[in-house]
C-alpha cells in the first residue's frame, strides 16, 4: 500500500480551476519529484495535499482519507515546507526550530534530537538568538529543512527548494535531503523547477502539464526521455 | 524636585493605564492587523461589571477583580468568535467598522443597564501616601503602577517562556507556516483576543480607581491616549507600546504642571502635538523598526 495516494484531485482558487485531476502515489521510504512548467500545477498539488487549498478528489495517507483543513494533515505526520520556505522571520533560529518541536508530545526525545541537529548544524546554536528573517536565503532552506525533521515527520512536502539559491548550496540541500531519506528513512515528496537535479536526487518523477500528469516513471528513465530532455532539461 | 517627583508618579500610574490598552491594541494589531476600536469600552464594560459585583452582589475587590479579568478573557474569545472570525475574509476596512460598531454597541449597553449617571467603584488601594525621602507617594498610584505593570510582566513570560506562547506569536508572524506546523491558528487567535481583553480590563478597572468616578464613556479619552502611546511605540511593539505609555503619561502630568496655560483642559490636544513632532523626526515611531528581510 502506497503511503500517499492521490486519485483524481482536482483544486481551484476561485473560478480558476488549477489542478484537472491528479493522479499519482508516493512509496514509503521514497524521494519523489514533481516536475512541470510555470503553472502546471506542482505547488498546487502540495497546497491540496496540506489541504491549503479547496480540493476535491480521493487523498489518502497510510489508506486513510486527508482532513479538511492544514492542521488535521500536519497532525498526521504531513509536514509542508512552502516557496519561500515558511521562515518565521521576526522569531529567533532557536524559536523556529521550536516551533517544529509544537505537535510532539514526547518532548524529551524531541529536545534530544534538537542536540543532535545542532550537533550537524552547528550554526544553529551559536546563531540561535538571530532573527531568521536576517539569514541568507541558503540558511533559511536548511532551518526550514531542520524544523521539518524535528516534526517526525513521516512525509515532507518541499516546495521549490532551489528557489533564489546558488547552485552550489543548491546541490548542498540535496545532499541533505538525500541523507535524510537513506539514513532516516524520511519519505519526500519534492517540487522543483531545476529538473536536472531533481531527477538526479530522486528515485521517480512526475511531470505535471496544465494540471494532470503527462509523464511518469523513475527518475534515471525520465531523464533519458527526448521529451523531458527537451523541454525541461534543455539538452 | 519633590513636586517633580510627585508629578513624575502620578504621571507613571496614568502612563501604566495608557500603556496596557496600548498593549492591547498591538497584541490585535499584530495579530488580526486592524485597530480594535472597541478595546477601550470592553475594559469599560469590564469595569461596571466589578461595579455591579461589588456593589450589588457583596464581593469585596480583589476577589471580584480576578472574577472580572476572567470574565474578559472569555468575553473576548467570544468577540472573536462571534465577529471578528465570521468577517475572517472581508476587507480589512468591515473589521474595523464592526469594532466600531462594538464600541457603539457596548458603550450602549452599559447605559442601558446601569444607567448614564457617574458610578464610584472605589479604590481598592488606600487613600495613604509613603514620605520617601521628602518625597510623597501617594498608595494608589504605587498601586496602579504595580497591578498594571506586574499583569504586562507575566503577559511577557507568557509569550516569551511558553509553548502556546511561542505559538501565538508565530501565528500572527506567518499564519501559513504556522498551520501547516500543526499550529490551530483560530485557536490562536481567540487567545489573542482574550488575552487583550484582560488588558483592557485591567487598564479600565485602574483607570477607575484613579479617575475615582466613572460613566459608560470615561474610557473614551483612555482610548485616545492609548492609541497615540501605541503608536508612539510603533505599533508593532509590545514593548514600545508599555513604554509609549509611560512617556505619554508622565509627559502629559509635567505638562499640565507646569505650563500654566495648558492646565487640564489642553492636555489632550498638546499631547498629540507632542506625538506629532516624534513621528516627524521617528517615523516609525520609538520602537518602530523597518522589517529585515532577505528575499
Amino acid at each position: 500500500m502506497a503511503l500517499l495516494e492521490l486519485t483524481d484531485v482536482r483544486a481551484h482558487y476561485g473560478q480558476v480551476r488549477a489542478l484537472h485531476g491528479v493522479t499519482l502515489t508516493v512509496e514509503e521510504g521514497e524521494i519523489v519529484a514533481l516536475l512541470g512548467a510555470n503553472g502546471a500545477g506542482k505547488t498546487t498539488t502540495l497546497r491540496a495535499i496540506s489541504a491549503m487549498v479547496a480540493r476535491e478528489g480521493t487523498l489518502r495517507f497510510d489508506g486513510r482519507p486527508l482532513g479538511r483543513t492544514a492542521e488535521s494533515v500536519a497532525r498526521r505526520g504531513i509536514t509542508h515546507v512552502p516557496e519561500g520556505r515558511g521562515i518565521f522571520g521576526e522569531l529567533t533560529v532557536w524559536e523556529n526550530l521550536q516551533m517544529g518541536v509544537y505537535l510532539r508530545r514526547d518532548r524529551r526525545a524531541a529536545q534530544r534530537e534538537l542536540a543532535e541537529l545542532c550537533d550537524e548544524t552547528p550554526w544553529f546554536r551559536d546563531r540561535r538568538g538571530q532573527q531568521a528573517g536576517t539569514l541568507s536565503g541558503g540558511e533559511q532552506q536548511l532551518l526550514a529543512l531542520g524544523r521539518a525533521r524535528l516534526t517526525k515527520p513521516r512525509l515532507v512536502l518541499l516546495d521549490e527548494p532551489s528557489l533564489g539559491l546558488a547552485p552550489l548550496v543548491v546541490q548542498r540541500f540535496f545532499e541533505v535531503v538525500r541523507r535524510l531519506n537513506a539514513e532516516q528513512g524520511v519519505t519526500v515528496l519534492v517540487v522543483e523547477q531545476n529538473a536536472a537535479i531533481a531527477l538526479e536526487a530522486s528515485h521517480r518523477a512526475y511531470v505535471l502539464e496544465v494540471g494532470r500528469v503527462a509523464l511518469a516513471g523513475p527518475s534515471a528513465e525520465l531523464a533519458k526521455d527526448e521529451a523531458v530532455r527537451s523541454s525541461y532539461l534543455g539538452y | 524636585m519633590q513636586q517633580l517627583l510627585q508629578q513624575v508618579v502620578s504621571g507613571l500610574a496614568d502612563g501604566s493605564v495608557y500603556g496596557s490598552l496600548a498593549l492591547a491594541l498591538v497584541l490585535i494589531y499584530r495579530a488580526t492587523h486592524i485597530i480594535n476600536f472597541a478595546q477601550g469600552e470592553m475594559g469599560m464594560f469590564a469595569t461596571y461589571v466589578l461595579w455591579a459585583l461589588v456593589t450589588h452582589h457583596g464581593m469585596s475587590y480583589w476577589p471580584a477583580f480576578v472574577l472580572v479579568l476572567a470574565l474578559a478573557f472569555v468575553g473576548g474569545v467570544g468577540v472573536h468568535t462571534v465577529v471578528i472570525r465570521p468577517l475572517a475574509r472581508a476587507p480589512e476596512l468591515t473589521i474595523v467598522m464592526a469594532t466600531i460598531a462594538l464600541l457603539v454597541v457596548l458603550n450602549g449597553l452599559a447605559g442601558w443597564i446601569w444607567g448614564p449617571d457617574e458610578k464610584v467603584v472605589g479604590s481598592p488601594f488606600p487613600n495613604n501616601s509613603w514620605n520617601v525621602g521628602g518625597v510623597l507617594v501617594s498608595e494608589q498610584s504605587v498601586g496602579v503602577i504595580a497591578i498594571t505593570l506586574g499583569c504586562v510582566l507575566v503577559l511577557w513570560l507568557f509569550f516569551r517562556f511558553t509553548k502556546v506562547g511561542l505559538a501565538l506569536r508565530a501565528s500572527a508572524v506567518n499564519p501559513q507556516a504556522s498551520r501547516v506546523l500543526g499550529v490551530r491558528v483560530p485557536w490562536m487567535l481567540a487567545l489573542g483576543w482574550g488575552l487583550a481583553s484582560v488588558l483592557s480590563a485591567i487598564s479600565g478597572t485602574m483607570a477607575a480607581a484613579s479617575f475615582y468616578v466613572f460613566t459608560p464613556s470615561y474610557m473614551q479619552s483612555v482610548l485616545i491616549y492609548a492609541f497615540a502611546a501605541a503608536v508612539l511605540g510603533g505599533l508593532e511593539s509590545p514593548l514600545g507600546a508599555v513604554v509609549g505609555g509611560l512617556a505619554l503619561g508622565v509627559t502629559v502630568n509635567l505638562l499640565g504642571h507646569y505650563v500654566g496655560w495648558i492646565g487640564s483642559d489642553l492636555q489632550l490636544p498638546v499631547a498629540l502635538a507632542a506625538l506629532l513632532a516624534v513621528l516627524l523626526v521617528r517615523p516609525g515611531g520609538l520602537f518602530g523598526r523597518v522589517a529585515v528581510r532577505r528575499v
